[in-house]
């Protein structure tokens, strides 16, 4: 089977919404997780989605 | 030299020359100069033999070399392969790869042009040898006005009304009009992607059109031609750039959003609207008894 779509990392400013199962960054506000997210994004050459303000989540199509 | 010499001889350079006419490099950069083209000639002269030593082979009754058209047939169902296989190792490389849809359409052109170029020169030949040189130009001009007819296509605009929207968000979700295209999450992407980004709304213009633009590879292709004649802002390693055509599940209307390099609307608009529909996309529920004609 070929995995079309898969959540690469989670970024989050909430501790508490972290996702299992996946490498997960907790960032201390919103800019950092941009920052981060941006970073991941360009490594992982993935796409950076938003599900909510607080958390992130790179995705690879 | 015998009494064909001259007529086959025309044939020959009738359907070669028409081969090379049919051979237009245009905006899809294919055939590439030079040496895809001269395998394109050599094949169209090699069809513009098969089809002018036809018709003396019937005159002399010699019914048997007939037979090697279906050689002819075999020869050219393998140019189709050819094309086909070449344009799809090079897709994975395209910035906005043609789609299969796409690449079997050009392998279909490629194909039937060869045909084309049997008939072409059968029929020059043919007026040649039953009047004279006059009658066999006229053949030809008729063949190739046939020709012609033939291997033109539809166009998008016959089946669609196009329109520009500027693209917007609605938090992370990015839309054209009402149509949802995807989720970026980065700010800084979001303005890159406002920036040059461009959207537009396909209308169908009946039922038929409707699940013509609904076909993934019409929609790739689309993106593809656009992308194209426009550039495009996106790179290796930037998967969020990328052009994407999504569909109203409502009314059949497709959101087409592109990132030119080139921000012209009215280019674009004009770029869209002579988008090829590929003939293996068109759909014709409104052909099915139980429905009505397209409305």
């Amino acid at each position: 089977m070929v995995l079309e779509k898969y959540i690469l990392a989670a970024i989050t400013t909430n501790p508490s919404k972290i996702p299992s199962g996946t490498a997960v960054f907790h960032c201390e506000d919103k800019k950092e997780m941009e920052i981060i997210a941006a970073n991941l994004e360009a490594i992982l050459d993935g796409i950076a989605h938003a599900l909510t303000e607080e958390l992130y989540v790179i995705v690879k199509h | 030299m015998s009494e064909y010499t001259y007529p086959i001889l025309f044939g020959l350079a009738i359907g070669t020359l028409t081969r090379i006419y049919m051979l237009r490099t245009d905006y899809r950069q294919y055939p590439t100069y030079l040496h895809g083209k001269i395998i394109h000639v050599a094949l169209g002269f090699i069809a513009a033999g098969l089809g002018t030593v036809a018709i003396p082979s019937i005159m002399e009754e010699d019914f048997t070399a007939i037979t090697f058209l279906t050689l002819a047939a075999s020869q050219f169902r393998e140019v189709r392969n050819m094309e086909r296989n070449t344009l799809t190792e090079l897709d994975s490389y395209e910035m906005v790869p043609r789609g299969k849809t796409y690449i079997e359409g050009v392998a279909i052109a490629f194909e039937s042009r060869n045909y084309l170029v049997i008939f072409t020169s059968l029929l020059s030949t043919l007026g040649y040898l039953l009047f004279n040189i006059w009658g066999g130009l006229a053949a030809a001009v008729l063949a190739i006005v046939v020709s012609t007819k033939l291997m033109s296509g539809g166009r998008l605009k016959d089946i669609v009304d196009v329109e520009f929207v500027e693209p917007r968000f609605d938090g992370a979700g990015l839309y054209v009009d009402n149509i949802y295209i995807m989720n970026i999450g980065l700010p800084e992407r979001q303005e890159e992607v406002l920036r040059y980004g461009m959207g537009f709304i396909l209308n169908p213009k009946n039922f038929n059109a409707r699940s013509t633009i609904a076909n993934l590879g019409q929609r790739q292709a689309i993106l593809h031609d656009v992308s194209t004649a426009l550039g495009v802002y996106r790179d290796s390693g930037t998967p969020a750039l990328v052009p994407l055509a999504k569909r109203d599940l409502d009314d059949g209307r497709v959101g087409v959003f592109v990132l030119p390099q080139v921000k012209d609307v009215n280019k674009a608009l004009r770029v869209i609207e002579a988008v090829p529909t590929l003939e293996n996309a068109i759909r014709m529920p409104s052909e099915r008894q139980t429905n009505g004609k397209g409305s």
